[in-house]
């Protein structure tokens, strides 16, 4: 019983950080149509921006609100100058530009931060507490990540469904041509969208990070959860994301638990190649399949 | 007709090429095959000794044992200002593996087909180096002072004769920790928090002999794998109220971070490779952004010692460690590792000297069996023979408060196997000599 | 009347693939035995890790390129073959010979490939890459799990097998000179590794190759043409797993071990380096790309070094400068570096060329 309740628990805590990570790599297909593999070594790079911050000295919050500022600078960067060039091409180029992307951010932040694991901060504290004579792993901290994660969604929720930027960010994804003809600045848009991607994205980072070790490999594999978890939900629907992203937080937290740690990515691995091959399309698509 | 005859320029050219290869040096093994014999020292010149060493300078093993050799560099930078030893200075080359075996596979290649090391001193890592004996014994390069306490690098000299441990072995280190609780906790619910390999596998050996039936659970850990919750979720599970870990030092903080989440507090006893305050005390510091200070998260915990620490500013040794890291230390100060790479490189000068004016590999090997009474800093002697090439031969069991080590026993020698646990002070209270470089005659 | 058709049968011949591809072969066996014999041990051992990477890439350049599947699972593949090879060469007395090896490490992985491929038949562009990538960070977890038969994080190590004596005498009567374990297996990877690039060449110029093309071009023409876009998919994602699997064995004898942490995400990666680099779909370029691999970090390293930074910085720059040339690559000679001048020569001759697809152009 107290395993249940602890694995479950660390599930639904990663699978939130899971669910934002989809939610940034939704963001960005539905805008340019590319799935943007660099997004883990982003996440990694703002991350240690927050280290340096907190290290000199300065609150976790001052970190905090410079890995998310340093986010949103560097997703606009990277759209303008990198992938400007590749949308519209096939989409290999793509796909070997983002993996390029990773690769070179790894090494950058590896030259200036060093490769050593360092130990990150975590506000609200690491400690669980006790209830009734069960142990509720839920330490504050894992409190604060799900409330962040959900306050971020239903901000994004808002600026989408309800600003005249987030209607012109969506015209802008459905049909680019149309949106241009009525007025609409489709590149700006789309640096918008990769902007608005990368926070989310600096925001996982932060979270997987707090109360652990960073070094510059720590988010790769979040990078294939967060594929997984996106594509369980469906590439093109963020709500889908989510859920992707709790359920499969939830399952691999049970994997990790009773069968072992080390089967983990191929448990992702199980799980993405059901989901392909049954429903390619995901829960919560409405694209329909590509059928030759 | 003009394709004819490119086609037939490109046969006879390859049908030319073999020729010359073969005129090269055609021809049947002559009877009576020489190797080339009496060729010069690998890795000595009349005026230099070049050996190499792999440490784990990133990765998840880097914090603590990545000082390990800027301590032994500065010991070396020492004794080589005073001139070194015969005359050579010492050329030490450390390469970085990231406790990762294929690495160390291939940088040991590039120090010894490459760089042409004479010897490899205090090559780091259990799983690291497993994947190079083999090789650095059918090169016949010495492969001394393993910086690791498995068993593999001294309980088989015909098969690694060429390679010798240092620190005391995992076994008997889990055999004095066994024998210490069964005698003074004798109630103690026990578990085992293992590396997953020979590490975690020697130690269980040793700590088998005395508590075999204390033991009620054991888990392991993969380097690599940060996530040891479910590890420590399952000891709490089994109401261990003593835990042993065998690990390298981040562990020791996920451990302790992960005690704290699941509200999980026994008693640890960590062994001497994971067990340094002040690293583990910095690393968790940042994770409770300060309300963790300092060594404070590990007072109470129970571990062993086999060299003074910097904790002991008495010791002569440590004296002489701090004297040299103030004048040739590099970045940071004097830490327990940094100790230990300096104990390390006193031990090979004084097998270098042994080794006499014209060191070869041969030589160097048959002066380390012959080491055991060497006066040293190590808390207790030496067990190296030509029957085992196993190094320290016991520890002292302490516990840790403040950041200092207070002995709770005198020194514990054993061996592996069913040797029986004896108290040997004799080694313990040696000094240096007032050089501070050894002063060894060429045996034999 | 005979002398004119025998003329005729030999013209045949040698204009055939076959043929070219063969002499190719002989001529490229010439130069290995004259390199290796000139070098020094350690130098050998690079020769053999280039070997292997070349195997590898050739592999991966024929599927990504020729067949437009672009894995990033082939590290992965590499393991499989890598653990075949060090589970019948670790702590045995006597050795299977090493062409069975070779063979077993590549029948397994051929069949974990085919189930890869099945799976990964009706994937494209960023699902494939995703799974693939999932696969490559998934094989070494399974790999620790089973720690017990296959070595955990120690990994097994594998002993440099002997060369037979035959091989060494024959070395000897061409050259004089022995053959020690490093240059042996050098001479078997690079043995290895043409056979791999003349059976590669004279699939990619047959039928095979040309319903590659096609499927990898238009999909939906290719079924309509009569095209089992399925199999093809499957047979080339097979092919290149047999090359990652032989890769793999010789990896384990080369490297001496098979542990997870030598199948890490940056292997997989870097063979997608050396694919782009040398352009997707070439073979030479494949060459060119593995050679880099192995010699460019050693140069980068030292330039690091001269240029002031630590040591640990200067290991980081060749991972910096791979990054780099993909992105470059990309942005500015999609057709890589072996494409963009064999099209520069192409350009010369034949000052009209006729307008390239727009897909072709990416893939070379």
């Amino acid at each position: 019983m107290q395993q249940l309740l602890t694995t479950s628990l660390t599930g639904l805590t990663l699978g939130m950080v899971y669910a934002a990570f989809a939610l940034a790599l939704v963001l960005i297909w539905r805008s340019t149509r590319i799935v943007n593999f660099a997004q883990a070594p982003m996440a990694m790079i703002t991350t240690y921006v927050a280290l340096v911050v907190v290290n000199a000295g300065m609150s976790y919050w001052i970190g905090f609100a410079a890995a998310l500022v340093s986010g949103l600078v560097l997703g606009a960067v990277i759209e303008r100058v990198v992938i400007r060039q590749v949308e519209g091409k096939p989409e290999i180029n793509a796909i070997i530009l983002t993996l390029g992307l990773f690769v070179v951010i790894h090494a950058v932040a590896a030259i200036i931060f060093g490769s050593s694991f360092r130990s990150f901060p975590a506000p609200f504290g690491l400690r669980g507490f006790e209830a009734g004579g069960v142990t509720i792993a839920l330490t504050g901290f894992a409190v604060f990540s799900i409330c962040s994660v959900a306050v971020v969604m239903l901000l994004l929720v808002a600026l989408f469904q309800h600003t005249d930027i987030g209607l012109k960010m969506r015209a802008s994804a459905f049909n680019q041509e149309v949106s241009r003809m009525l007025g609409v600045r489709v590149t700006r848009m789309l640096t918008l969208g990769w902007a608005l991607a990368a926070v989310v994205g600096s925001l996982s980072g932060l979270l997987i990070a707090g109360g652990s070790l960073v070094y510059p490999s720590y988010m790769d594999s979040v990078v294939v959860y967060g594929f997984v978890a996106a594509v369980l939900g469906g590439l093109d629907s963020p709500g889908g994301a989510v859920v992707g992203g709790l359920l499969l937080g939830v399952s691999l937290s049970f994997v990790s638990g009773y069968v072992g740690s080390e089967l983990v990515a191929v448990a992702a691995l199980a799980i993405l190649i059901v989901v392909l091959l049954v429903r390619p399309a995901g829960l919560f698509s409405h694209a329909t399949a590509r059928r030759v | 007709m003009k394709r004819w005859t490119k086609q037939m320029t490109r046969i006879a050219g390859v049908v030319t090429a073999g020729a010359l290869v073969a005129a090269c040096g055609a021809g049947g093994r002559p009877a009576g095959d020489s190797s080339s014999g009496g060729a010069a020292q690998v890795g000595i010149t009349k005026d230099t000794v070049t050996i190499g060493a792999t440490f784990p300078l990133t990765g998840v093993a880097a914090p603590g044992y990545s000082e390990i050799p800027t301590g032994a560099q500065a010991y070396f930078d020492y004794v080589n200002a005073g001139g070194g030893v015969n005359g050579r200075k010492i050329k030490y080359l450390v390469r970085d593996d990231g406790y990762n075996p294929t690495t160390t596979s291939e940088v040991t290649n590039e120090l010894v087909l490459k760089d042409q090391v004479f010897a490899m001193l205090g090559a780091l890592g259990t799983p690291t180096h497993t994947a190079v004996v083999d090789f650095l014994n059918s090169e016949k390069v010495p492969d001394l002072f393993v910086s690791s306490g498995s068993i593999q690098w001294g309980d088989d000299p015909k098969a690694k004769h060429y390679t010798f441990g240092w620190q005391p072995d995992y076994e008997i280190e889990g055999k004095i920790i066994g024998q210490w609780v069964a005698q003074n906790m004798p109630d103690a619910k026990v578990g085992l928090f293992l590396q997953d390999d020979d590490l975690g596998r020697d130690s269980e050996l040793g700590v088998r002999q005395y508590l075999d039936k204390k033991i009620v659970k054991v888990v392991k850990y993969t380097a690599g794998n940060t996530d040891v919750a479910p590890q420590i979720a399952a000891l709490k599970a089994s109401g261990a109220d003593l835990v042993l870990g065998f690990n390298v030092p981040s562990y020791t903080a996920l451990s302790q971070l992960v005690a704290l989440k699941l509200s999980y507090k026994p008693k640890w006893f960590y062994s001497n490779i994971g067990s340094d305050a002040e690293l583990v005390g910095n690393l968790l510091s940042k994770f409770s952004e300060g309300a963790v200070h300092g060594t404070d998260p590990l007072d109470g915990v129970l571990t062993t010692v086999y060299i003074p620490g910097v904790d002991a500013t008495d010791n002569a040794w440590v004296k002489l460690w701090q004297k040299v890291w103030d004048k040739y230390g590099k970045n940071g100060h004097l830490t327990n590792y940094r100790v230990y790479g300096m104990s390390e490189a006193y031990a090979f000068v004084q097998a270098l000297q042994a080794a006499g004016k014209n060191p070869t590999r041969e030589g160097i090997v048959g002066a380390v069996e012959k080491m055991g009474n060497a006066a040293g800093p190590p808390l207790a002697p030496f067990r190296y023979s030509a029957d085992g090439h196993l190094g320290i031969s016991g520890m002292r069991v302490v516990q840790l408060k403040g950041g200092k080590s207070s002995s709770l026993t005198p020194v514990l020698v054993t061996d592996i196997g069913a040797a029986p646990i004896k108290e040997d002070d004799s080694a313990a209270n040696d000094s240096p000599p007032a050089s501070g470089i050894p002063e060894v005659k060429p045996a034999g | 009347m005979s002398r004119v058709a025998f003329g005729s049968v030999i013209g045949h011949l040698r204009r055939t693939p076959l043929r070219r591809n063969l002499i190719g072969g002989l001529i490229g066996l010439v130069v290995v035995v004259l390199v290796l014999e000139s070098v020094g041990p350690f130098r050998q051992g690079q020769f053999a890790t280039m070997a292997y990477l070349g195997i590898a890439v050739g592999g991966l350049t024929v599927l990504t390129g020729l067949n437009g599947q672009l894995s990033l699972g082939h590290g992965a593949l590499m393991a499989v073959g890598a653990y075949t090879a060090a589970l019948m060469l670790h702590d045995v007395d006597k050795p299977l010979p090493l062409p069975v090896v070779m063979l077993l490490s590549v029948l397994v992985t051929v069949v974990v490939g085919a189930v890869v491929g099945v799976a990964a038949a009706r994937l494209h562009g960023p699902y494939i890459a995703g799974a693939t990538l999932a696969l490559a960070v998934a094989v070494p977890g399974i790999a620790s799990f089973f720690g017990d038969n296959l070595g955990g994080e120690q990994g097994l190590s594998v002993s440099t097998p002997e060369a037979p004596g035959w091989f060494a005498d024959a070395v000897y009567f061409l050259t004089a000179h022995d053959v020690t374990g490093t240059k042996y297996l050098a001479y078997v990877g690079w043995f290895g590794l043409i056979i791999s690039f003349v059976l590669l060449a004279n699939l990619s110029a047959s039928r095979v190759g040309r319903t590659w093309r096609a499927v990898r071009d238009d999909e939906v023409a290719a079924e309509l043409a009569g095209i089992n876009v399925g199999r093809a998919r499957v047979m080339a994602f097979v092919v290149s797993a047999a090359c990652a699997g032989l890769a793999g064995g010789v990896m384990a004898m080369v490297v001496r071990i098979a542990a997870p942490s030598g199948f890490t995400l940056a292997l997989s990666l870097s063979l997608l380096t050396a694919v782009v680099l040398g352009g997707l779909g070439s073979l030479f370029g494949a060459l060119i790309g593995a050679a880099l691999l192995t010699f460019l970090p050693q140069t980068i390293t030292g330039l690091g070094q001269s240029l002031g930074l630590s040591d640990l910085q200067s290991a980081q720059l060749a991972p910096l400068v791979y990054g780099l040339t993909l992105v470059l690559v990309i942005l500015l000679a999609p057709a890589g570096l072996v494409g963009t001048i064999r099209n520069a020569w192409r350009r010369r001759q034949s000052p009209d060329p006729a307008p390239i697809h727009p897909q072709q152009e990416a893939m070379q």
